[in-house]
């Protein structure tokens, strides 16, 4: 067992230095740095030249080399020769493949740290580009759809089915629960409120509207963000990360084509069938507490609800499902195609694809609700 | 350390995945300071070989000792110890793509070393030095080449000098000089640290510059059919396929 790594530094003669290394220099032995040598320079600024001896040293790895690169940079530095003796001749070689290839010196990257102003500048330049590059994206889009109605698109209609499937019927059990809880909470406070007027009767037209224009079609789409639209996004970054997409595009295949059109379509597709199945689950779930606490009769629930819901309300909700879906669809795949090559890039698009997809919602939503006002629908 | 010694002796070793078997009844030693060779046709399972020295995947039959210690029969803790004096070069880099090449390298030595920060930059800047990548600590892995990122790789994984070094495929798109000068840095990290080197490797001129052992897989018998020194395998064998293999196909 060698001892630890020792240096000592002593004058040979007026202008040169004697830099003596002895022991063991491994790593994890904290050995001396080439810090402790630059103390001794700076005592001695006089000093013009430094002989360093090394034939004491015993076992050796990374700890000594550090230590070399250290100090002939450290002379370097200080104009000072440097003249080494009884190195270990695999130190040497070492080294000097370490330095076979020169450092490159413009790859090294400086990050000039930005001011607030700048700051703001360029987060309102990425809005605005972000805003032109979602506007593109939908163009893209549309006109993938137009080649699909005119049968020129090209993509697998088994991915169609699959993706039909796991966005349809693998979606049915989360969306039975939200939707059947949603039915059973809007009619829990109504309840509460109409009971006051004598007017229990009324929660059916409360829970079958509410459920059949807006919230079947919002609940189902912020599902469906989270749950589809997420993965979407995770998919598609981890193509690109994998440059998968770069080779569809190389064989001349549009993924536009190839990847978003399926989505889109299939969520498109399933969304109203989604909503409709949503729209029977809240009814019940309104229906479990209107004749189970409130004493409503089923015949008469049911009646009540056909009375109250009209085609232009089931329109409207359907149609808002629809346009649900798409948005979903597109913010998720938008989101993953602009992924960047890494592993947080492909969470982060995740992530955005659910914050875009669930803001897209409730601002069409808000825009459905304003025209049909208008329209006195 | 001995030459002679055993470093990893792998005993009547059988590779599957489920019920699809591999390669069976492999059985050679590495010795320490080695550099050896695992060589075969594309998709025989050289890869898988490395995933089982390395711990990633259990064998379906047979032994793996380091040093007289079974690697599968050990616990968990026994085995995290043997790998963490091992370093891993991927076939596809692996490296973390959110990381800089420098907090790459970084990692290891901060989790299992208590240097300081200076120093463990100097060390960076050395191990990326010697695979002909100083200068490039503050690229992330997306922005560097292919190539690049098998280097950075190998320089991670020399991170924590390690007693054994897992290489898989290190050449695999380096030009001829770069290739070549990784062969020369493995040559001396044997000679100057006494590292042993286990080297998957389809580049001929690399398998007979670097290798002083090796097996060779086949794919077709489902089993290794030759282990020794490639430049002696070369010399000495009658099997067409291992001939076929070394010799690029020329027969002559
Ligand atoms: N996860 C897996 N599940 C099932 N089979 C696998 C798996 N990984 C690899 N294989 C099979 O094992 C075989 C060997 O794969 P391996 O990656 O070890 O090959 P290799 O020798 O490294 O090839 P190459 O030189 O091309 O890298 C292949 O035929 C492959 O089909
Ligand atoms: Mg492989």
């Amino acid at each position: 067992m060698t001892p630890p790594g020792e240096l000592r530094v002593q004058r040979a003669a007026s202008d040169r230095l004697q830099i003596l290394l002895s022991g063991s220099w491994r790593l994890g032995e904290a050995p001396p740095s080439a810090d402790d040598v630059q103390r001794e320079f700076e005592r001695a600024p006089e000093v013009r030249s430094a002989e360093l001896d090394a034939s004491q040293v015993g076992d050796w790895d990374t700890g000594l080399l550090t230590f070399l690169v250290g100090l002939e940079r450290l002379c370097a530095d200080r104009k000072i020769d440097l003249e080494k003796n009884g190195l270990p001749q695999g130190a040497m070689r070492l080294l000097a493949l370490a330095a076979a290839v020169p450092e490159k010196k413009d790859a090294r990257k400086t990050a000039p740290k930005a001011s607030f102003l700048v700051h703001v500048g360029n987060e309102s330049a990425d809005f605005v580009r972000s805003a032109g590059e979602l506007l593109a994206f939908i163009g893209d889009a549309v006109v993938a759809l137009m080649n699909f109605i005119r049968g020129r698109a090209r993509f697998r209609r088994a991915d169609l089915g699959l993706l039909m499937a796991s966005c349809g019927a693998e979606a049915l059990p989360i969306v039975t629960l939200i939707c059947f809880l949603v039915g059973l909470i809007l009619a829990f406070i109504g309840a509460i409120q109409l009971a006051l007027f004598g007017a229990q009767i009324y929660v059916a037209d409360l829970v079958g509207i509410a459920m059949v224009r807006l919230m079947a079609a919002i609940m189902t789409g912020i599902v469906m963000a989270g749950r589809t639209g997420g993965a979407f996004a995770a998919q598609l970054g981890t193509m690109q990360v994998n440059q998968e997409i770069d080779a569809l595009k190389t064989l001349g295949i549009s993924p536009m084509e190839f990847l978003v059109l399926p989505r889109m379509l299939a969520l498109g597709l399933m969304m109203p069938l989604l909503c409709l199945y949503a729209n029977v689950m809240g009814i019940l779930g309104g229906m479990v507490v209107g004749v189970g606490m409130l004493d409503i009769g089923l015949v008469q629930y049911y009646n009540e609800t056909a009375r109250a819901v009209n085609l232009w309300n089931l329109g409207i909700g359907l149609f808002s499902g629809t346009v649900f879906g798409v948005i979903v669809a597109l913010a998720g795949c938008m989101r993953g195609m602009q992924c960047a090559r890494s592993a947080s890039a492909v969470g982060d698009a995740a992530t955005s694809a659910v914050v875009t997809a669930i803001v897209g919602i409730i601002v069409s939503t808000a825009l459905i609700t304003i025209i049909c006002n208008i329209l006195g629908i | 350390m001995d030459e002679k010694q055993a470093h990893i002796h792998v005993e009547d070793l059988t590779m599957a995945y489920g019920d699809f078997v591999l390669m069976r009844d492999l059985t050679f030693t590495i010795r320490h300071g080695d550099i050896f060779i695992i060589m075969g046709g594309s998709g025989c399972g050289k890869s898988t070989m490395m995933t089982i020295l390395i711990g990633l995947k259990a064998p379906a039959r047979g032994r793996v000792l380091y040093g007289d210690v079974d690697f599968w029969a050990a616990g968990p803790e026994t085995r995290d110890g043997i790998i963490r004096r091992g370093g891993v070069m991927y076939q596809s880099g692996a490296l973390w793509s959110s990381m800089t090449l420098a907090e790459n390298i970084a990692l290891p030595l901060e989790t299992y070393t208590d240097l300081s920060a200076a120093r463990i930059r100097e060390v960076v800047e050395l191990k990326l030095a010697l695979v002909g990548m100083a200068g490039f600590a503050s690229f992330y892995p997306s922005e560097i080449s292919g190539g690049m990122q098998k280097r950075a790789g190998i320089a991670r994984a020399m991170a924590l000098d390690p007693e054994v070094l897992f290489f898989d495929e290190p050449s695999a798109g380096l030009d001829p000089v770069s290739a070549r000068r990784l062969d020369d840095l493995i040559l001396e990290l044997r000679e100057s640290l006494g590292t042993t080197m286990v080297v998957v490797t389809h580049e001929l001129a690399s398998i007979f510059a670097i290798g002083n052992n090796s097996v060779f897989l086949d794919a077709a018998k489902r089993t290794m059919t030759a282990t020794g020194d490639p430049k002696q395998l070369l010399a000495e064998t009658r099997d067409p396929t291992l001939r076929l293999f070394l010799t690029r196909g020329e027969t002559s």
